[in-house]
């Protein structure tokens, strides 16, 4: 249980870096306290997978394009398949707007407004995992004073820049020699680590919740009763911080819950997240310890960056198609290990296509652009890291994909098929 | 070997790809005293095939089918590309006595001239190529007339799917088939790599007749097959012939990611013909240091990764290509050519470097980055002008060129090598 407190203990400079020996040798004291990191992809589907299970329904790559509303209630929301263009139309008893950094613009299309700020972070990703524990530099929060270890790699960050707009919310070199140069400070191996990506992602911030620091401002969270502005089936649970997010989960469900004339408890804080098949490949390691023990010749690694072998996609495909669902390249990439080790997809992502074609999972005419998407959204990551072994490594990758076997020209090849009928 | 060593010679090449083979060559068949030194190159990813140009732009909507025109619209396209420094007939040359070494060791060439040809990739799409080896053929004339193909490909070899490529290339060759057969002497389907192993596989007599009487039955009405590229490291074209005969149609290989065995095939023919030429070679060595002398020579320190031996040379053609073989280094503040720290033409800042789509059609600016020099290919100076009588730079790491978009990595690095070896031959 939360006390609200985290004790501190003062540790000797010299089993300090005995327990973690790349701290800097200029530390000039160290405490430990209690703390703890997650996996986010193994989180997200674990949530996604119990929703799943206890009866709602998941429309993965689905955008809400508008309400239709009365006076006081919502009576429709109009959602749009992104991939197929497809509408349809939902009719809720309750809305519950839990849309991040885009609340204010999905409240927008109820009619009702309220301003959100953003602050943008940026992150970088080592190749390998540099510290057993979270790393923090004891000061006032800051830039580049945090590194997290997150299974087989590193996390370091991070930054908070305030930006107007949530297109084009990506780390600025200047944001990645901030965080490398800070990070140097506290473990000096850091300036010549290798990195293998770097990504930002958004802070919302509740306009009355907001005081001197973006970062502080949002550990505790507001939950907005629309009923106030007339609209009496609509709440939005902006902000927060993922330390509370079962806490506002429940504040939330509550909430909803006395709309609907519920009277049952809300059991998130008894009953802990089951694991879930779905969530069981993104562990680094699992797929490895399996393969080796089986030492099946017909069951090959696909990803050697993670040593991820044949059985553990072949598996990810199953348990979607179980549930009806279909899968594509990204979507294996964000279940498991595959592509996130130090070639980006360089050989997986042919790999693990070729792979998909052979299972039927999807045609050849799309799986190029299947793959196209894939390494895309790995290049998203890399492309404000690549110096030194990562500058090397796109190289090849582009070598492959496109000197060798001109994949940047294929989508016009298609295009052009189609123009001559 | 004994430290201290030292050797004199007239001409250094530093680098071992296709550049660095090439200026090696044209070096010796000049009666040129060299010594090449670098760790195995990037010829071992090489597809085979030599590529001279197929888009004068990155953006060139389509390929062009004359590489000849391509180069011609250089001059408006891409003003400062290297070949603009040449005429046709000096890169002509160049590609001439490169392909008539490579058949006369017999590892045969085949084109059309003044055309480029169509071939399939191990992505299953269509590529454009100038001199494709011999046994790939077979598949080039197949595609241009459709002819009914059986593509074929090995339990294990998790890097070539028949399946997907025959699914992918339906849409443009509509009688395409696949199929999957265990590889000879692999009845357990264990992983393979490509690579030499599996071309050494196919060198056997027994093994071509296990892996023919798996295909046999498949052909059906397929006028050809394709197979991955492993079939042999010297003797493909008996491999090929002799399963020919077996199953009654040609089989044509097409090339696989990394290891090529196309690509060892073209390492090992021009590492035993330049043996053969009297060239002397530092294997698996990097030249760790390269000191101009004042009176216009060098002495490069060479070793593995202590200085091990010591060169006296009159010149020095750089072959180190691009990030991959390190020829070009990046950091944080920049790019650098770490040898003799070189000025090298790049964007101004790093967040130019690279699009914001890898498969921007534009191509990245980085890979325009590289070293400028005048039309002898002798890097230039802060000043503008070559900084050294002798030394040049040949291949990828010369700047105003992105080879992986324009297709003219090998033309690249064949023409520039024998323009800088003419002009050093000429120096006296």
């Amino acid at each position: 249980m939360p006390t609200g407190r985290n004790p501190a203990t003062v540790v000797d400079i010299q089993d300090a870096r005995e327990l973690e020996p790349v701290l800097s040798p200029d530390a000039i004291a160290v405490y430990q306290v209690e703390d703890a990191s997650i996996d986010p992809f193994k989180l997200s589907l674990e949530n996604m997978a119990q929703a799943q299970a206890l009866g709602s329904r998941l429309l993965r790559h689905t955008r809400l394009v508008g309400f239709d509303r009365d006076r006081r209630r919502i009576n429709s929301a109009r959602v749009q398949d992104v991939k197929t263009g497809e509408e349809m139309v939902i009719e809720p008893e309750m809305v519950v707007n839990a849309a991040g950094a885009w609340a204010g613009e999905v409240a927008a299309l109820s009619g009702i407004s309220f301003q959100i700020l953003y602050s943008k972070g940026s992150l970088l990703v080592t190749d390998r995992r540099i510290t057993r524990r979270i790393i923090n530099r004891l000061r006032d929060p800051s830039d580049g004073d945090i590194l997290v270890p997150g299974g087989t790699v590193s996390i370091l960050g991070t930054t908070s820049v305030r930006v107007d707009s949530l297109e084009d919310i990506r780390p600025t070199p200047d944001e990645i020699d901030l965080i490398v140069d800070e990070g140097s400070a506290m473990i000096p191996i850091l300036d010549k680590a290798r990195y293998i990506r770097a990504y930002a992602g958004v802070r919302p911030l509740l306009k009355p919740e907001i005081e001197e620091n973006d970062r502080s401002a949002s550990r505790g969270f507001t939950l907005l009763d629309h009923a106030r502005d007339g609209l009496e089936n609509f709440v939005t649970i902006p902000g927060g911080k993922l330390t509370t997010y079962r806490f506002m989960a429940e504040k939330t469900a509550d909430l909803v819950c006395e709309r609907l004339g519920i009277q049952k408890p809300c059991r998130t804080r008894t009953e802990p997240l089951p694991s879930t098949e779905a969530g069981k490949w993104t562990e680094p390691g699992l797929g490895p310890r399996g393969w080796i023990k089986a030492k099946d010749p017909e069951n090959p690694i696909l990803c050697e960056c993670e040593m991820v072998p044949k059985s553990s996609v072949a598996h990810i495909i199953e348990d979607a198609r179980a549930r009806g669902d279909r899968l594509d390249l990204r979507a294996i990439g964000l279940r498991s290990r595959v592509g996130k080790g130090s070639c980006q997809g360089t050989f997986c992502g042919k790999r693990v296509m070729a792979y998909m074609v052979e299972q039927g999972e999807f045609g050849g005419q799309t799986a190029l652009n299947h793959l196209r998407d894939f390494l895309e959204s790995r290049w998203s990551g890399e492309r404000s890291v690549l110096w030194g072994e990562q500058m090397v490594q796109a190289e090849l990758k582009e070598a492959l994909y496109c000197g060798l076997s001109d994949l940047e020209r294929w989508s016009l090849s298609e295009e052009k098929r189609s123009r001559n009928g | 070997m004994a430290e201290g060593a030292s050797i004199e010679c007239d001409l250094v090449v530093v680098g071992r790809g296709m550049a660095g083979m090439a200026a090696t060559l044209f070096a010796a068949n000049r009666g040129i005293s060299t010594v090449q030194v670098g760790m195995i190159g990037e010829i071992i990813f090489a597809s085979g095939c030599l590529d001279l140009l197929a888009f004068p732009s990155p953006e060139t909507e389509a390929p062009l089918d004359d590489p000849w025109a391509a180069i011609d619209l250089l001059s408006q396209e891409m003003p400062e590309h290297p070949y603009t420094r040449m005429k046709r007939e000096e890169i002509k040359a160049a590609l001439d006595e490169i392909v008539s070494f490579l058949n006369a060791q017999g590892l045969p060439y085949i084109n059309q001239p003044g055309q480029n040809v169509e071939m399939i990739t191990p992505l299953g799409t269509v590529k454009q190529t100038y001199y494709a080896p011999e046994s790939m053929g077979e598949g080039i004339e197949a595609l241009r007339e459709k002819a009914p193909c059986l593509l074929i490909d090995f339990h294990g070899l998790t890097d070539f799917s028949a399946t997907q490529m025959a699914a992918t290339l339906t849409d443009v060759w509509p009688n395409i088939r696949s199929a999957r057969v265990s590889f000879p002497g692999n009845a357990e389907n264990r992983e393979l790599i490509p690579g030499d192993i599996m071309a050494e596989t196919m060198e056997l007599s027994k093994n071509r007749a296990e892996l023919a009487q798996a295909v046999k039955p498949l052909v059906g009405n397929a006028r050809v097959v394709g197979v991955p590229a492993v079939m042999g490291m010297k003797g493909t074209r008996e491999i090929l012939s002799d399963i020919k005969n077996q199953i009654g149609v040609p089989v044509f290989e097409i090339p696989t990611f990394p290891v090529s065995v196309p690509g060892l095939r073209l390492n090992e023919t021009f590492a035993h013909g330049l043996l053969k030429k009297g060239v002397k070679r530092l294997l698996q060595t990097r030249v760790l240091r390269a000191d101009p002398s004042n009176d216009g020579t060098f002495v490069l320190h060479t070793g593995k990764s202590e200085p091990e031996m010591t060169l006296h040379t009159r010149g020095v053609i750089l072959a180190t290509g691009r990030f991959w073989s390190r020829g070009l280094v990046a950091d944080r503040n920049g790019i650098r050519e770490p040898l003799l720290n070189l000025p090298v033409h790049q964007p101004e800042k790093r967040d130019q470097w690279h699009r914001e789509r890898f498969l921007d059609l534009r191509g990245h600016p980085v890979n325009r980055a590289g070293v400028e020099t005048d039309a002898l290919f002798r890097p230039l100076s802060e000043t503008g002008e070559p900084g050294f009588e002798r030394l040049f730079a040949v291949g990828a790491i010369l700047a105003h060129q992105d080879w992986k978009r324009m297709k003219c990595g090998s033309g690249l690095a064949i023409s520039t090598a024998y323009k800088a070896v003419e002009a050093f031959s000429k120096m006296g």
